[in-house]
Order: C-alpha cells, then sequence, then structure tokens
C-alpha cells in the first residue's frame, strides 16, 4: 500500500487530484507511455501500479474497483486483457520514470513515465523459477505428511524446502559454468605436454 | 509598521548582491555520443538512458 502523500495536493483540491490522476491513469493505459511533469509522474507512480494489480487479480470486484479511477470502460478492458499478462510473471514494477530535462514554456521538470512490458530479464526470472520451484516442494511435501503424525509434520515440511532449494539453483548454474571450464583447462594442460617433450 | 529610515546606498546593495553567485552544474558524459549531460536524465543530445533512447528529451534549441 503506498504511503499518504503529505503537503498540497495537485491541481485545485483532493477532487481535483484524483480527477487529474485519474485523467493521468487513463492515458497512460490507452498510450502505454506518457510525458507529463516529475511531480505528477512520481504521483501517478502508486495509483497505476496498484491498477495494474487490480488488472492481474482480473475478477469482476477487481473490474469494479479500477472503474472508480478509470472512468473509460474501453481503457479498462484493455488494461484487464492485454497489459495484465504481459506483467503476469512481474512482482510489481510496472511502471518506469525516466527524467528528460526542463520544459521549455516555463522550466518545469519533466518526466516519461511507461508501463514496463519487457518481459522479465534471465537473472529475474531464475530467481522468481527458484522460488517457484520451493513453493512446488513444499506443496508436494505437504501430502506425504499428513499420513504421518501430527506434530512431525509442520518442523519436517520446513525443513524439506530448504535443503532442496539451493541444490537446484546450484545444478542450473553448475553446468552452464562446467562446460566452459573443460575446454579451458584442455588447452593448458596440452601446452604443458608439448613444452615437456 | 516598520519602514527604513535611510535610501540604501548603492555601495551597499552592490555590496550585498556580490555575494549572489551561480554555481555550475556537475555535468557527467554521455555514455553513447559522449555530449555532456545531466546525472539521472535523460541525455538531451541523443536521448539515451539506460541503453533506451527517449525522442522526447532531445532538445534541438540551445
Amino acid at each position: 500500500m503506498p504511503t499518504p502523500t503529505k503537503g498540497p495536493r495537485l491541481g485545485g483540491g483532493p477532487a481535483h487530484e484524483r480527477l487529474l490522476l485519474g485523467n493521468l491513469a487513463t492515458s497512460l493505459f490507452e498510450h502505454r507511455r506518457i510525458t507529463t511533469t516529475e511531480a505528477k509522474a512520481k504521483r501517478l507512480r502508486p495509483l497505476a501500479e496498484r491498477l495494474v494489480t487490480f488488472a492481474k487479480r482480473g475478477d469482476l470486484a477487481a473490474r469494479r474497483r479500477v472503474l472508480t479511477v478509470v472512468k473509460d470502460k474501453g481503457v479498462v478492458h484493455e488494461l484487464f486483457t492485454e497489459i495484465a499478462p504481459l506483467v503476469a510473471d512481474r512482482p510489481g514494477g510496472y511502471t518506469r520514470i525516466t527524467k528528460i530535462g526542463p520544459r521549455k514554456g516555463d522550466n518545469a521538470p519533466m518526466a516519461v513515465i511507461e508501463l514496463v512490458l519487457e518481459p522479465l530479464s534471465p537473472k529475474q526470472a531464475t530467481v522468481a523459477e527458484a522460488t517457484a520451484a520451493t513453493k512446488r516442494a513444499a506443496k508436494k511435501d505437504a501430502p506425504k505428511k499428513a499420513a504421518a503424525p501430527v506434530e512431525a509434520a509442520p518442523a519436517e515440511a520446513e525443513d524439506a524446502p530448504v535443503e532442496e532449494a539451493p541444490v537446484e539453483t546450484a545444478e542450473v548454474e553448475a553446468a552452464p559454468a562446467e562446460a566452459q571450464d573443460v575446454p579451458a583447462e584442455d588447452v593448458p594442460a596440452e601446452k604443458d605436454a608439448d613444452d615437456t617433450k | 509598521m516598520a519602514v527604513p529610515k535611510r535610501k540604501m546606498s548603492r555601495a551597499n546593495t552592490r555590496a550585498r548582491r556580490s555575494q549572489w553567485k551561480a554555481t555550475p552544474a556537475t555535468l557527467s558524459t554521455c555514455p553513447k555520443c559522449k555530449a555532456p549531460r545531466l546525472s539521472h536524465q535523460a541525455c538531451p543530445s541523443c536521448g539515451a538512458y539506460n541503453e533506451r533512447t527517449y525522442a522526447e528529451a532531445i532538445r534541438t534549441d540551445a
């Protein structure tokens, strides 16, 4: 949950700010990327990210919650059907703000706020995969232990995922590392052999 | 209401204003086009920031 904003609202008052941010959010989901002032972009970010979280949940109640902020049904539909699947794997951080320097007319610092729709980087993906694997391992163990005495089950279930998870990730990382090492080690060995001859 | 008793001399005014100084902006070099740019901002000459390009940032004036 974002922290409450301190200090004066944007625009004329609280109601004006709500309308203003609602319009900014609508434009952001419609165009995927908008140019605005830094202050507005910073206020928009927590609101927009919460709306994306609702979109990922995807049920009717969530849709109605989003419709209280974004009044355009077409844009809400696009958010739920097109944007939400693209950020399904992303654990938060759905928007990116980049500063682009002052505006010409009034020297206001401007920024581009855009939705982060690229797939997760390989490093982030492996971390997500590892956490998912530990969850699966924990779930698999749970039914087996259910037959065992009740007191022993929770203690073992807690131990099992911790032991298994590092092994799986270690294997994934070790495999390419070994593949690189093998030719590298062979070459110097052959050179040494030649030298001794 | 309190008001000044005497007109302030030009010397005093100018002595006060002599302390108004501008500080130079701390610039860094754009890794892509080597032009000077402000830190944490897209480059105003080529629009590059973190290996992405922002056309909105490019400034033709100045």
